[in-house]
């Protein structure tokens, strides 16, 4: 009795799954639509008088939002974090920009 | 053709806005909707976007390249998670405004007797397999490593599992013919880097895995085309993998003669050669291993950390579990701190790559109730008591916690 409770119960959730996900196994795609997209390109910058080294170069390859959902870490790893981001994934820091960007990253994200 | 926007308003309003400073953006994006994803040490809250390319109700990570978590609540409706609510991850913010399904082509080359270039309509015509598999981002739940790290701060919900339909990956292989020299297979998708000189990204497989039977090259997610945001027109499926080798938009795949040493293989996404991939912060001279296979988990989907319930009555209780890199074998509840386990009941199994749904009953005592879930493999593998850490914030499994108060 139990055993028979258990299997119908089953059925009912395979039914469900089946409704929830859409066209059933058997069903085939017949042939796709082609996609336009108009992405965003971010919703934020900066802010503060040492904000334009930052600015300038940080948000090409992402939006701000990025770093502003970081967890405060310590001064080494936001040199870390520039650094590889030069080195690893060739962004064209300036040498001289490297320096008021990690400011601005330890100020605003460091252990206060 | 379908033209997907995100919602003008909100954009126009961002960007014209942004000069002012983080701020007044940051105020008036919280008087949206937002949520508080509870990491430790704060910075959890992130706003709800309701139309980012045809996405439903997201949680915002990041906007460019686009990162979006699927909202927990999700999961406890279904083990499916719906195409419109899968979680979105990209590394690099080139992609196409346009991909034409007429003309897209799927390149195979390299150590191959026959080079292909592969229409749609040629994918749609071979033989289809279809199969249910949980796509689990490297660093879902990074937010809650403790002491902190970089990168994407997820909490629970860049995971999802859908039922992927496609071709084999070893199909598409033989018809070209692997040739006797090959090694590995490379995948690459329509992303590029926006700097020049920028890595590609790319993952490979060994030979031995890309014909195992497998791997798929999926054109359907829950019965639907994929959605732009998660691959279309083509992704790879690698049930029991980590989502970073479900390389999405795939155009080429390369049949390599020797193993892959592309950036992202040898340099990224490398865990360390230990069990669970732990090691204390500081630690040097760990040996590292490309991230691979994924490792068991289990939640609570019904009951929110910090809810108030009623002492002295049952507390019907329901979640999901998946098995990683195998299937389920058992789910267990432990509300003394982990001494005594009690196994939940399991519903149906979708296949031994899905999340599966769990539901048991306990009874609460007045104060605070502390619910642990626990899942175990079909390989014995169960998750730990302790979290693991790592500097990437890769593969957390911890036993989760779930704390209610009874009143």
């Amino acid at each position: 009795m139990q055993k028979r409770t258990f299997f119908q119960a089953g059925i009912a959730a395979l039914i469900v799954i089946t409704a929830i996900a859409g066209a059933s196994a058997t069903e085939k795609l017949t042939g796709f639509k082609s996609e336009t997209v108009d992405l965003p390109f971010g919703d934020r910058n900066f802010s503060g008088p040492n904000a334009d080294a930052i600015n300038n170069n940080c948000l090409s390859c992402h939006s701000a939002g990025m770093v502003l959902n970081q967890p405060a870490m310590p001064r080494a790893v936001w040199q870390a974090e520039v650094d590889k981001m030069r080195a690893v994934y060739k962004a064209p820091i300036a040498e001289g920009d490297v320096k008021p960007i990690v400011d601005y990253l330890a100020q605003l994200k460091g252990p206060h | 053709m379908r033209t997907l926007r995100v919602e003008t308003s909100r954009r126009h309003f961002l960007t014209g806005a942004s000069a002012a400073g983080i701020s007044l953006i940051a105020s008036r994006a919280f008087a949206d909707e937002t949520i508080d994803l509870g990491l430790p040490d704060g910075v959890g809250t992130r706003p709800i976007v309701k139309n980012y390319l045809g996405k439903g109700p997201m949680i915002l990570q990041r906007t460019r390249p686009p990162l979006l978590e699927t909202p927990f609540e999700v999961f406890d409706k279904d083990i499916i998670t719906p195409n419109d609510q899968f979680y979105v991850r990209w590394h690099w913010a080139n992609l196409p405004g346009e991909i034409n399904a007429d003309t897209f082509r799927l390149a195979v080359r390299g150590q191959v007797n026959t080079t292909l270039n592969l229409s749609l309509k040629e994918l749609l015509a071979m033989p289809a397999v279809e199969t249910v598999a949980v796509n689990q981002c490297s660093g879902n739940s990074r937010g809650f490593f403790q002491p902190r790290v970089a990168g994407g701060e997820w909490a629970n919900g860049s995971m999802g599992n859908a039922r992927w339909t496609g071709v084999r990956l070893k199909d598409v292989l033989d018809k070209a013919g692997v040739k006797a020299s090959a090694t590995a297979v490379r995948f690459n998708g329509l992303d590029e880097p926006v700097v020049p000189d920028g890595p590609d990204f790319m993952k490979s497989l060994s030979i031995d895995h890309a014909r195992a039977g497998e791997v798929m090259i999926a054109y359907a997610m829950n019965g639907e085309q994929l959605p732009y945001l998660n691959g279309f027109p083509l992704r790879l499926v690698v049930p029991g993998w980590y989502a970073t080798y479900w390389v999405k938009m795939l155009n080429d795949i390369e049949v390599l003669d020797k193993p892959d040493d592309n950036f992202w293989m040898a340099k990224a996404y490398l865990i360390p050669d230990t069990p669970h991939a732990s090691m204390k912060p500081g630690e040097t001279g760990i040996k590292t291993v490309p991230i691979n296979q994924m490792v068991p988990r289990s939640f609570v989907t019904n009951v929110k950390n910090g809810a108030t319930v009623s002492a002295g009555s049952p507390l019907a209780l329901r979640g999901i579990a998946f098995g990683g890199n195998t299937s389920v074998r058992k789910v267990e509840l432990s509300t003394d701190g982990g001494k005594a386990w009690r196994e939940a009941k399991l519903e149906i199994d979708a296949g031994k790559y899905s999340f599966r749904r769990w539901t048991a009953a306990i009874s609460p005592t007045k104060g605070a109730n502390q619910i642990l879930v626990r899942c175990t493999n079909s390989d014995d593998s169960a998750q730990p008591m302790e979290a693991n850490w790592n500097p990437s914030g890769f593969m957390r499994n911890v036993v989760e916690a779930t704390t209610v108060t009874a009143s």
